[in-house]
């Protein structure tokens, strides 16, 4: 053999194996912590730590099941409301860390939200008759769904306090549209979505006149009327489609909280109600108050919407239009087949469609038992027209008997329902404080309908949320309570913190649902607004962007904005007295940086961050004018405002995005 | 070369002395090629840890341009040093590499037939081509560092430096690491094989 080639064949081999030598993929200096090693029982040390501090080997299991150490990545997100903060909270699981909040019903600084004119157009849609409305009472976050399972690309949420449903996007993580009901001042039974969020359901609670107009009380029973309002959601829009949107009229009840269908309940919404009784509170002396007059009955009806027919109803134009909106009347949604009732234990509060959509589970509230409905049943009743007789509106009534599948006695006060992988239900019980397992027993037949076990929370338990718990597949593992109160769990006691003063935080406390017994694994104070409903979706279906896609970005329309400023292109127009400032921020400086407009000047402020790196956030905080704004990598604002005060007022940027944040500063003359 | 091939094994009469030899025109159009692809690849990367940067930043050099998504974000913390954009440097050789690559291929070819020191000059600008490359890289990284912006804003807290070029480095909180690429590494072999066409190695039983 030459010699020749068998030198090239080293030469070329050694090249490649040296150039494949060459990209290290970090430095040795910075090597994470070692992942090598499993941990087979605890050292002294950790023994010691855990005596010393008291700590049971329940606490330590614990421990070891929600630490979750720096830079790793919890597995799941909750998308908790934030009350009356008007706001939503994402959390992560295990840890119960809170990741952020994200600004919906109330103005809210860190995220500029509600100071930049994109997103005041938004609180301004969501307004009352022209009102801006600046403060929400966020009830039911809904992720959207696809085949009944969370696709994480849209989270719902709706204001109970001014009857309002917003749209966040889950690209960004901000608010997009807020839509006012046009028939009600109070929801409740919202947001719920179908497997395809084809509509977002939203129910009326507290009656009241749909035209909004004055009305006696002694009307109450001809001019009150409930709704459950059925917004088209445009998906490749990203927002509700108002026009495409109707209501289904209902009598004068306080509907509650609702649920759609899947599976064999694909096409129904269900929804329960408060007050058949259609009290009208203490109008005099010897009238009982509400809390009274709305229990008088034994019973109360689940409401069994088609939704699917009601969509037929209303393409097909049998309508009345009310503020402008399509209602279908009372009599149209009897005739058409649309609205059915069933008697269920008064005051109920939850009302939640089982994994495989079978079921219907109503909690009693006032009624120790779960009821739970059988859509097989009630699909049989129906079809053979059988009724028990109607309610005073004309809306035939299934016998109780008739769609009642069991009733399981599970403690006091049960009020709200989620699923794992197992076959098991959970019920929050909110008078025992402790949430309850039991079998459903066309899931788990060796078990049946029954009580499996409780765990205690503290304290005043409303809604739970488990892991992706009321979709088609529950992920199981965990479960979230929604405590009211938090009493004595982080206050109080002989030479401890005293308490935060009258003013208590709830407490969300972490449950594990994945053995027997179920344990409480973590407490988190929650001081932000009063937390009402959760949803939990596991982290690996959400798809967010880490900085916006391109320089210049409008997140409200999701494209580049007319108005964004490029590097160099910064500069002031005058046009009479408008000003333009087309102004870039980068680590460290606005440009321009020193503006001078007259007094009396419409000064419309554009900025766009063309920064681009991950986490490179700029805000923008400008005195005695009222802006804060919130720039994320590539994102860009507009702003607008009257130069009504003469002087020389220094801005900044409110993010220390930078070594040199201090100095990344400018000024506004407003010459006299 | 040995004469233990199976190549023609018959002695070569002198009249055929001339004749091109074929190993000798495989590795000159080898190397040819070797240096067209080169062309397209990356020669030359650097990437910056910091606490702040885990993921590193990293810019790669071609013949023609610094490339990356990091580049823009290098070039921002650079100008709190007052350095130079990456890519205002070497501008003249990088608007001329193309041309004058694809010229050495050229001669490298045309170098097949002259057997006198014609061969030694169309085939020498490939045998001393990656040295002018790490030659001209360290040159422009001590240009950068050398010549920081006096009025840059952390100018005071960084003395002038250059770059490692290769392996590690340091520079305020960034950990660098700077190697060669595919492109450097296929002209390099181009220049080896190059050189071996140049090498007058005897065959038995005849002279040179």
């Amino acid at each position: 053999m030459r010699r020749g080639p068998r030198l090239l064949c080293f030469l070329v081999s050694a090249a490649l194996i040296l150039s494949a030598c060459s990209k290290p993929t970090t430095p040795p200096s910075f090597e994470g912590p070692s992942t090598g090693g499993a941990v087979t029982g605890l050292s002294a040390d950790a023994a010691a730590i855990a005596s010393e501090r008291g700590l049971s080997p329940s606490d330590v299991v614990a421990a070891l099941k929600t630490y979750v150490p720096s830079g790793v990545k919890d597995e799941a997100i909750m998308f908790s409301s934030g009350g009356h903060s008007g706001q939503v909270i994402a959390i992560g699981l295990p840890s119960m860390r809170i990741l952020r909040t994200i600004a919906v019903f109330t103005p809210e600084p860190w995220q500029g939200w509600g100071y930049s004119d994109e997103s005041r157009r938004v609180l301004k849609e969501g307004g009352v008759d022209g009102k801006e409305i600046l403060w929400g009472d966020t009830h039911h976050p809904n992720i959207s769904e696809t085949n009944g399972v969370y696709d994480g690309e849209f989270l719902f949420i709706n204001d109970k306090a001014n009857a309002r449903v917003a749209v966040i996007d889950l690209k960004d993580w901000e608010t997009k549209q807020i839509v006012k009901n046009p028939l009600t001042l109070s929801d409740h039974g919202g947001t719920f979505v179908d497997p395809n969020t084809t509509y977002v359901f939203e129910a009326s609670q507290y009656a009241m006149p749909p035209t909004g107009q004055y009305a006696d009380m002694s009307q109450y029973q001809e001019v009150f009327r409930g709704s459950l309002t059925m917004w088209k959601f445009d998906r490749v829009k990203g927002r509700i489609d108002v026009s495409q949107s109707f209501a289904v009229e209902l009598p004068p009840y306080w509907q509650d909280l609702c649920d759609a269908g899947k599976g064999p309940s694909d096409g129904w919404v269900f929804c329960n109600s408060i007050n058949t009784e259609m009290a009208t509170g203490k109008l005099t002396e010897d009238d009982p108050y509400f809390e009274t007059s709305t229990a008088a009955r034994d019973k109360d009806y689940l409401h069994i919407v088609n939704w699917k027919k009601a969509e037929e109803v209303f393409k097909a134009g049998k309508v009345k239009m009310v503020n402008g909106f399509p209602v279908i009347p009372i009599e149209t949604a009897v005739a058409e087949g649309v609205l059915f009732f069933t008697p269920e234990p008064k005051s109920p509060h939850g009302v939640d469609v089982t994994p495989k959509g079978t079921h219907i589970v109503v909690g009693g509230k006032l009624d120790p038992h779960v009821s739970i409905y059988s859509m097989a049943k009630i699909e049989e009743a129906i079809k053979n027209k059988k009724f028990e007789g109607t309610d005073p509106y004309g809306v035939p009534i299934i016998a109780f008997e008739d769609a009642l599948e069991a009733q399981i006695e599970l403690g006091m006060g049960p009020l709200h329902t989620v699923f794992d992988d197992q076959g098991y239900a959970y019920t929050s019980l909110f008078l025992d404080s402790a949430v309850a397992r039991w079998s459903i027993g066309s899931e788990r037949p060796q078990d049946g309908w029954k009580l499996i076990e409780k765990v205690p929370v503290q304290y005043n338990v409303g809604h739970i949320a488990a892991v992706e718990g009321d979709t088609a597949t529950p992920g199981g593992k965990y479960l979230v309570a929604l405590n009211k109160w938090s009493l004595d769990r982080f206050s109080g006691g002989e030479g401890e913190f005293p308490g935060t003063g009258p003013l208590l935080p709830q407490n969300l406390q972490l449950v594990d649902i994945s053995g027997t017994p179920m344990q409480v694994i973590y407490d988190m104070p929650m001081g932000i607004g009063e937390p009402h409903y959760a949803q939990i979706i596991k982290a690996e279906r959400l798809k967010s962007w880490s900085v916006y896609p391109e320089i210049g970005w409008d997140p409200m329309t999701h494209s580049v904005s007319p108005n964004a400023v490029q590097a160099g292109q910064e500069r002031i127009e005058r046009n009479g007295n408008e000003v333009h400032i087309y102004m870039t921020a980068i680590r460290s400086h606005f440009t321009p940086e020193n503006i001078t407009v007259k007094k009396g000047d419409i000064v419309h402020w554009h900025i766009t961050n063309i920064d681009r790196a991950k986490d490179a956030t700029h805000g923008f905080g400008l005195p005695a004018y009222n802006v804060t704004l919130s720039l994320e990598p590539g994102e860009h604002a507009d702003f607008t405002f009257v130069a009504d005060k003469e002087g020389v007022f220094p801005f900044y940027c409110t993010e220390f995005c930078s070594a040199l944040h201090l100095e990344m500063m400018g000024y506004l003359h407003v010459e006299p | 070369m040995t004469a233990t091939g199976s190549a023609p094994s018959a002695p070569v009469p002198a009249t055929q002395a001339r004749r091109v030899s074929p190993l000798i025109a495989v590795l000159l159009v080898a190397s040819a090629v070797l240096l067209l692809v080169s062309i397209r690849l990356p020669w030359w990367s650097i990437t910056m840890w910091a606490p702040q940067y885990p993921q590193g930043l990293t810019a790669t050099a071609t013949l023609t341009e610094i490339v990356g998504e990091d580049v823009a974000e290098i070039d921002e913390l650079n100008h709190y040093i007052g350095m130079m954009k990456l890519n205002d440097a070497a501008k003249f050789e990088r608007s001329i590499s193309v041309p004058m690559v694809i010229a050495m291929a050229v001669l490298l070819v045309i170098s097949i037939w002259p057997r006198n020191w014609l061969r030694w000059v169309l085939r020498l600008p490939t045998v001393i081509f990656p040295v002018f490359f790490l030659a001209d890289l360290k040159l422009w990284l001590w240009y950068a560092g050398n010549h920081l912006d006096p009025n840059a804003a952390l100018r005071s807290t960084i003395s002038a430096f250059t770059p490692t070029m290769l392996g590690w480095g340091k520079v305020a909180q960034f950990h660098t690491y700077g190697w060669l690429q595919a492109g450097f590494w296929l002209a390099l072999a181009a220049a080896v094989l190059t050189l071996l066409t140049l090498i007058p190695f005897r065959r038995k039983g005849r002279t040179a």
